[in-house]
């Protein structure tokens, strides 16, 4: 493999980091606390408001079943607006962050609906205010739960970040496309694949070690 | 008389039900809970002992009636009010709710950061209240490595970190063995003493009553239905449901073989009476019925006793048989010497 190839396929992995970490951020910074919100906000629940709780719902549900490469395509306009341009690999991070923040949302949700009822009503007694009870009970506790949804959310954003190549978003998935497809090039092809095999293994034992570090549920020996 | 710490007034709780009758959970209650006294309400499960406690701290509120705490009325407050008055009343339950994300310390930290203590208070605050638990050697554990028991002792020591002046249980020591529970209700009981806090307790068990509560109630269906010190409610039970559960807790139940010839009336010249005795303070029985037998000329056989104590008071219960022929005579013979008296059935 020549260095220029090998040089092509660095910076392509340098692309699908850039896209996916940024990505990873804006979704958990607007899916996060839009899951926590879905998990409190039904009637009777910390923040009831149900008319609103079903609205949001509704939209992540429209949003998560919209085929990602339409999603891409739909949402140009919007793309433009917000990153000046909607092509290339900053643009690409606009859909990626919409096709996460509701994917994150609803698995954060779910992390935080699996807290204990009980310590809802613990704190309650204690007089906590319904921001208290999200912040030092619901999401602390739901921390292992959440950092494995997130982790799930990465690596989906990785498959995702090798299809937006079609609005010039580079990264490893387009450059598979382009050379090991288009150009025939089966050794790009494989190490493309490589790499992002290898990614998603790191991405997923960082986040299963990240999770079980915040799980204390289990009893473990604790050496000493 | 002491004052009232809560008092219940006419408080009536409905849980509507769609397309259907309303629940009754509670129904027109009275009920004044003493200062600095242990309280226990006892009922059957679905009685609405769990939404009677939590009327205490406005975790519920009733449809009607009023919730005295501190001469303030719970149901009224709202907002930064209630959660002011919830930090005056400290609260256990069943299955503990600790934080498993958070240490023993940890946890009982968690009401001091929610009340805005300073964190440089906090840690001297917890430290003590370790110590009051008999946690020491646990500080820096997670629920998850400790024992049923330590993980109330955990509950305890959160829900007294606010300094609060009434304590709820809620079944407390129901998930928790025999041991254990002894030791728990020792160490509430220890609490109420060196603080003078008032406990207000709920369970199903008798037993728990008579080792540590001063007073009772018994609710059934969503109404007190007996209520007052519990020796006095233990050695003059009025109402079944009371009745009910104190067989077992008072040590004496009629002996299989009798229990199974038992009928409602007497079959025969030659019945025996199934004669039920119960009696507070110090009294010596054996005496009583040597004398029943010598001024009356009535015989007794001795089916099954025991003694307790509940709190100060020696509690005692006897069941006896006699012939048929006699039991109004010698029951009157006993009431006049203090003793209560029940006629279970007939043998014969
Ligand atoms: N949130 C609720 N909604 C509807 N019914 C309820 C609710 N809470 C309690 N109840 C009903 O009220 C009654 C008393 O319940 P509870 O106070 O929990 O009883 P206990 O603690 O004595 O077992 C029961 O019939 C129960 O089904
Ligand atoms: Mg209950």
């Amino acid at each position: 493999m020549s260095a220029n190839l090998i040089a092509l396929l660095w910076d392509s992995t340098l692309q699908t980091l850039y896209m996916v970490a940024m990505s990873s951020l804006f979704g958990t910074l607007i899916g996060g606390p839009l899951g926590v919100f879905l998990a409190t906000s039904r009637r009777g629940e910390l923040f009831s408001a149900p008319a609103l709780n079903a609205a949001l719902g509704l939209v992540a549900n429209a949003a998560r079943s919209t085929p990602f490469i339409i999603l891409v395509v739909a949402i140009i306009p919007f793309t433009r607006w917000i990153a000046g341009t909607s092509i290339g690999t900053t643009a690409a991070i606009v859909p990626l962050t919409i096709a996460a923040a509701p994917f994150i949302a609803r698995l954060v949700e779910a992390s935080i609906r699996e807290v204990d009822g009980g310590l809802i009503e613990a704190a309650r007694a204690m007089g906590a205010t319904p921001g208290q009870i999200v912040r030092k009970v619901l999401v602390p506790e739901a921390m292992p739960g959440i950092v494995l949804g997130l982790t799930l959310a990465v690596v989906s954003l990785i498959g995702y970040s090798a299809m937006v190549g079609a609005v010039g978003g580079k990264g490893l998935g387009d450059l598979g496309i382009r050379y090991g497809y288009q150009r025939f090039m089966p050794e790009v092809m494989a190490a493309v694949v490589i790499i992002l095999i290898v990614l998603v293994q790191i991405v997923q034992s960082l986040g299963e070690w990240i999770a079980a570090r915040f799980d204390k549920r289990a009893p473990r020996n604790r050496g000493r | 008389m002491t004052e009232a710490a809560i008092s219940f007034q006419g408080v009536t709780r409905l849980f509507p039900q769609k397309g259907g009758r309303d629940v009754v959970a509670l129904d027109d209650i009275w009920l004044d809970v003493p200062q600095g006294a242990i309280t226990g309400i006892i009922g059957r499960s679905g009685a609405g002992k769990s939404t009677l406690l939590r009327l205490v701290n406005g975790l519920e509120r009733p449809s009607s009636g009023q919730v005295i705490v501190a001469d303030r009325d719970v149901t009224q407050a709202e907002g930064a009010d209630l959660r002011a008055m919830r930090r005056e009343v400290g609260m256990i339950f069943q299955h503990f709710n600790l934080l498993a994300s958070r240490t023993v310390a940890g946890n009982i930290a968690l009401p001091l950061e929610i009340a805005g203590v300073p964190q440089s208070e906090i840690a001297p605050r917890v430290a003590q209240l370790i110590e009051l638990v008999g946690l020491g050697a646990q500080a820096d554990r997670y629920p998850a490595e400790l024992s049923g028991g330590q993980k109330q002792r955990v509950g305890i020591a959160r829900a007294l970190a606010t300094r609060p002046r009434v304590l709820l249980s809620d079944e407390a020591t129901s998930a928790l063995d025999p041991d254990t529970t002894r030791q728990v209700l020792e160490l509430l009981q220890d609490i109420n003493r060196e603080l003078g806090l008032t406990i207000l307790l709920i369970t199903h068990e008798m037993a728990v009553v008579r080792d540590i509560c001063t007073h009772v109630a018994v609710i059934e269906g969503g109404r007190i239905v007996e209520a007052g010190e519990t020796y006095a409610v233990f050695s003059r039970p009025e109402h079944p449901t009371t009745r009910s559960f104190l067989t077992g807790v008072t040590g004496v139940a009629v002996p299989g073989f009798v229990a199974g010839q038992m009928r409602d009336a007497p079959q025969s010249d030659a019945a025996q009476a199934v004669l039920q005795i119960t009696f507070v303070g110090d009294h010596a029985t054996d005496p009583m019925l040597s004398r029943l037998a010598v001024e009356c000329g009535i015989e007794t056989n001795i089916l099954a006793g025991a003694i307790e104590e509940i709190g100060p008071n020696p509690f005692g219960s006897l069941i006896v048989s006699l012939p048929a022929r006699r039991p109004a005579e010698a029951r009157a013979f006993l009431g006049e010497h203090g003793m209560m008296t029940e006629v279970l059935g007939y043998v014969g």
